[in-house]
């Protein structure tokens, strides 16, 4: 039993040191709730600190999660910022009355007006821009045009996509709704449904990995996961396809930020959002994995640019919260699993 | 000292609390979602689930108890390593070998791909591994080892010598086994059963691999992507109400029996295999062991390798593993000693309310990851609150969370989340200890603390050590109570792993993973090689 006392013993001090070490709260520090994982937010808070002295602890979890937290927290949250990696999740947390509005020069004239919210509640700090992928070996750019097409018989056993139960898919079809109305955008998600290829994949990756090997001819995927591929394998047969360049344009979701309603360090947390979306973070926000700046003043990555330059959708993000669930009940409707 | 008679009544006032939260919910309007999911895709998920459970009872049950016999009973090549080698999958978290069968078996995998390149012909004989079929066999493969090691214990302390008595009643060796062995085996083997499909309901990774939606992945649309928490968690209600149905039936026919010890030291000789008899059951080990954990495993170290230069660091990777080593190790243990003064209140007060709170506070282990943890975090998020309002407005001090943020806080999320897994073992072994056995310690003049250290810790070490081990490597798996809970900077392996798939770079996962499975092993290797001797 002697390994048990000695378990024990550690564990008593353990929790006790922890318990100390928990609440004396220190001043000059930002909490940031994130749902953006830390190799991609660890870099600016580091240079943040770096050029404020003001110190970023941050954990990191689901939206979901980090949303219910928030709130169970309520005014008692040691949180002052929360990150997401999309645009719907920031909205519900301000709908939810997480947030608080922020009003800011720096960041109005950082963020165009589509990538943040019209009550300031949150800002857009990088552009995650969806966008089509084709095999080169057995698709011409030339038989591609838009998100709509891909519902047209001519794919038909020729489309791979990702679950729908993938926030970024709901933005797309709620971009969708928002462009065309829910009755055309059924239509269309139904005919990506009888076009497809095989079963929807869990992540991305995958649906690239199954046009490379030939399964299928054309995915939908962020863009940032066919850097990480080409980047891997730069021999890979695919390429970059950008969508509706007539029309309402490539659809973006954002990665960004609002501050939380019951912050204790509002300043020094409004400090580190401007500093996040200033020329000295943009770079190293995008980059870090080959998303697009949210500022438009700043140029991509070179290895990112390389892709082209393309028109991005400029409805409001605010549009792909609201419309979420109309979104999602449309592609269970859809049979889009 | 706290009457024993409490303990199983606090255990599941402090499970019923998330429950409760979760419950409450169950009458506020969400009704549109409800309609929804009942015109669109609940009879599939119903169906999904349902068939996902039983295949996964099923295949675990053949599994765990064919190879429990095997390594209880018989003996051949190799027996005594491959009875501790057959828990190693335990130790693999189910989404991690579901993601490399997937990167293995999947069109784009190496061995699809390497067919192709032979014979270019068509390939769709090749069986689907997205498909009903692969999550269970996956599954299957990730939790045999639950009922494995119950229903081993069971064989180890009754096996052949009833098997004799049986032969020597004129049954067949097959019959007996069937007639004699197995129902006396059945506690245990129910334990190992009802930890499983527990499992299998609350799981969310796997199925999500696979994009094989069940009823919890209904649970997670409606509150992550519809944004209602009222609709997730009148689901999880059902899903409650559900498995609350079975633990209590199965506590129904386990009342009416009785178990009795047969002292191991007593064991009666192993029957020894001969000829081809030996080749078929050391393949069909082989073949397990092979599948669950060697193939996943070396898969894993290769995407490890393949990745290492991009994410090592000797410094952090120590502090993921002491974090996860020292919280597995302080939950299991805490969890244990809950269990084990639980399970000690029902053989003192055996009431059927002391049974059904008793059974009442297991339930936390089918609730899925996520809604459980804000289950628990909400009734402490409260009282935080509380107790912060207290000083400010008391004392004129701005504490600040209090509990929150805590190792506490974690290490009681455990507790409720666990405490069904060492239960099942504990209470197992609990039942060899009959009443006779007491009254002849007591004639002996033992009493009290010098009966349970004299007469029952020696019975329960077997039940005590399985109970820990299951412990502590599921709150090393551990994912969503660990994320929502842990303190800043708490960074466990585990959440290493959730840091790198939620960007969905499983490959890169492949490091913490195999970390991961190798300090799983730890526990195993200590405490299951103990009881072999």
């Amino acid at each position: 039993m002697s390994r048990f006392n000695l378990n024990y013993c550690l564990g008593t001090v353990l929790i006790l040191s922890f318990w100390l070490l928990a609440y004396p709260a220190k001043a000059a520090e930002v909490v940031v709730y994130s749902a953006r994982i830390e190799q991609l937010i660890k870099p600016m808070f580091d240079a943040f600190t770096k050029e404020t002295g003001i110190k970023v602890k941050y954990t990191t979890d689901n939206e979901g999660a980090l949303l219910a937290r928030l709130q169970a927290e309520g005014k008692n949250t040691p949180a002052d910022m929360l990150i997401t990696a999309d645009a719907g999740n920031l909205w519900a947390a301000a709908q939810e009355k997480l947030l608080k509005p922020v009003h800011s020069q720096v960041l109005e004239s950082n963020i165009p007006a589509h990538l943040r919210d019209p009550h300031n509640e949150w800002f857009g700090l990088s552009i995650r821009a969806r966008t089509l992928v084709y095999n080169t070996q057995k698709v011409k750019p030339s038989e591609l045009s838009t998100y709509e097409d891909l519902a047209d018989p001519k794919w038909n056993k020729r489309l791979c996509l990702r679950s729908s139960k993938k926030v970024y898919n709901q933005s797309l079809v709620a971009m969708m709704i928002a462009d065309h109305g829910e009755a055309e955008a059924e239509r269309v998600v139904k005919g990506w449904v009888a076009n497809l290829a095989t079963d929807p994949l869990s992540d991305d990756t995958r649906a690239l990995e199954f046009v490379a090997a030939g399964k299928c001819d054309v995915t939908l995927v962020n863009t940032y996961y066919y850097g990480r591929l080409m980047k891997k394998d730069p021999n890979l047969p695919l390429a970059v396809f950008w969508p509706n360049q007539e029309s309402g344009g490539v659809h973006v979701n954002i990665s960004g930020a609002g501050i939380t309603r019951y912050s204790r360090n509002e300043q020094a947390a409004i400090k580190l959002l401007e500093f996040l979306s200033s020329d000295k973070a943009q770079n190293l926000f995008a980059d870090v994995n080959m998303e697009y700046p949210a500022n438009p003043k700043i140029a991509a990555d070179p290895f990112v640019a390389a892709w082209g330059s393309f028109k991005q959708n400029s409805m409001n993000l605010v549009k792909a919260g609201e419309l979420q669930t109309t979104a999602v009940k449309l592609m269970d409707r859809a049979g889009y699993r | 000292m706290v009457s024993w008679r409490l303990v199983p009544f606090l255990a599941a006032a402090l499970v019923l609390a998330p429950v409760g939260v979760i419950v409450s919910s169950f009458f506020a309007p969400a009704s549109d979602i409800w309609q929804h999911l009942v015109e669109t895709t609940l009879p599939l998920l119903l169906t999904n689930t349902l068939w996902l459970a039983l295949g996964v009872i099923v295949g675990t049950a053949f599994l765990g108890i064919s190879l429990a016999w095997f390594t209880a009973v018989y003996e051949f090549p190799g027996r005594s390593f491959f009875s501790w080698a057959l828990l190693l999958p335990l130790a693999m978290p189910a989404y991690v070998t579901a993601f490399v069968a997937l990167g293995l078996f999947d069109f784009t995998g190496p061995i699809q791909t390497t067919l192709r390149s032979w014979s270019n012909a068509d390939l769709s004989w090749f069986p689907d591994i997205r498909s009903r079929l692969g999550v269970i066999i996956v599954m299957t493969l990730a939790f045999y080892p639950y009922v494995y090691l119950l229903a081993r214990n069971a064989f180890l302390s009754q096996g052949k010598r009833s098997l004799e008595v049986a032969q020597s009643l004129g049954l067949t060796r097959q019959q007996g086994f069937f007639r004699v062995v197995l129902p006396m085996a059945r506690p245990w083997i129910a334990g190992g059963v009802m930890l499983v499909l527990m499992e299998t309901l609350a799981d969310f990774g796997t199925v999500a691999v696979f994009n094989y939606n069940t009823f919890t992945t209904a649970i997670y649309k409606a509150w992550f992507s519809m944004f209602s928490l009222h609709a997730a968690s009148q689901l999880a209600s059902l899903l409650i109400i559900i498995v609350f149905v079975v633990v209590v039936l199965e506590q129904q026919f386990r009342l009416r029996m009785r178990y009795a010890e047969n002292k191991r030291s007593q064991r009666a000789q192993r029957i020894r295999l001969i000829g081809w008899h030996n080749w078929l059951v050391v393949g069909f080990i082989m073949s397990v062991l092979f599948f669950a954990f060697l193939l996943p495993v070396t898969q894993l170290c290769i995407w490890a390798i393949q990745s290492f230069t991009q994410d090592f660091d000797v410094a952090r990777y120590l502090e993921f593993l002491w974090h996860s080593l020292s919280l597995s190790g302080l939950a299991a243990f805490f969890t244990c000693l809950v269990v084990i003064a639980m399970v000690y209140a029902v053989r003192r007060y055996p009431s059927p309310t002391t049974r059904y709170a008793v059974r009442a506070a297991t339930i936390g282990y089918a609730l899925p990851g996520t809604v459980l943890a804000i289950g628990v975090y909400v009734p402490i998020a409260w009282l935080d609150g509380q107790l912060s309002e207290f000083f400010l407005q008391w004392l004129q001090i701005e504490t600040g969370q209090l509990i929150q943020g805590t190792l506490i806080t974690m290490l009681i999320a455990y507790l409720i989340r666990f405490m069904a897994v060492s239960f099942y073992p504990i209470d197992g072994t609990m039942q060899r200890i009959t009443h006779s056995i007491d009254e002849a310690a007591m004639s002996l003049g033992l009493h009290g603390w010098a009966m349970i250290r004299k007469v029952h810790v020696p019975i329960l070490k077997s039940g005590i050590f399985t109970a820990t081990t299951l412990v502590f490597v599921d709150v090393m798996k551990e994912m969503p109570i660990t994320l929502m809970t842990r303190p800043f900077g708490w960074d466990t392996l585990a959440v290493r792993i959730f840091e790198m798939t939620s960007e969905g770079q499983w490959e890169q996962a492949a490091l913490p993973a195999v970390t991961l499975v190798l300090a799983g092993l730890v526990p195993i290797v200590l405490f299951m090689r103990q009881t072999e001797k």
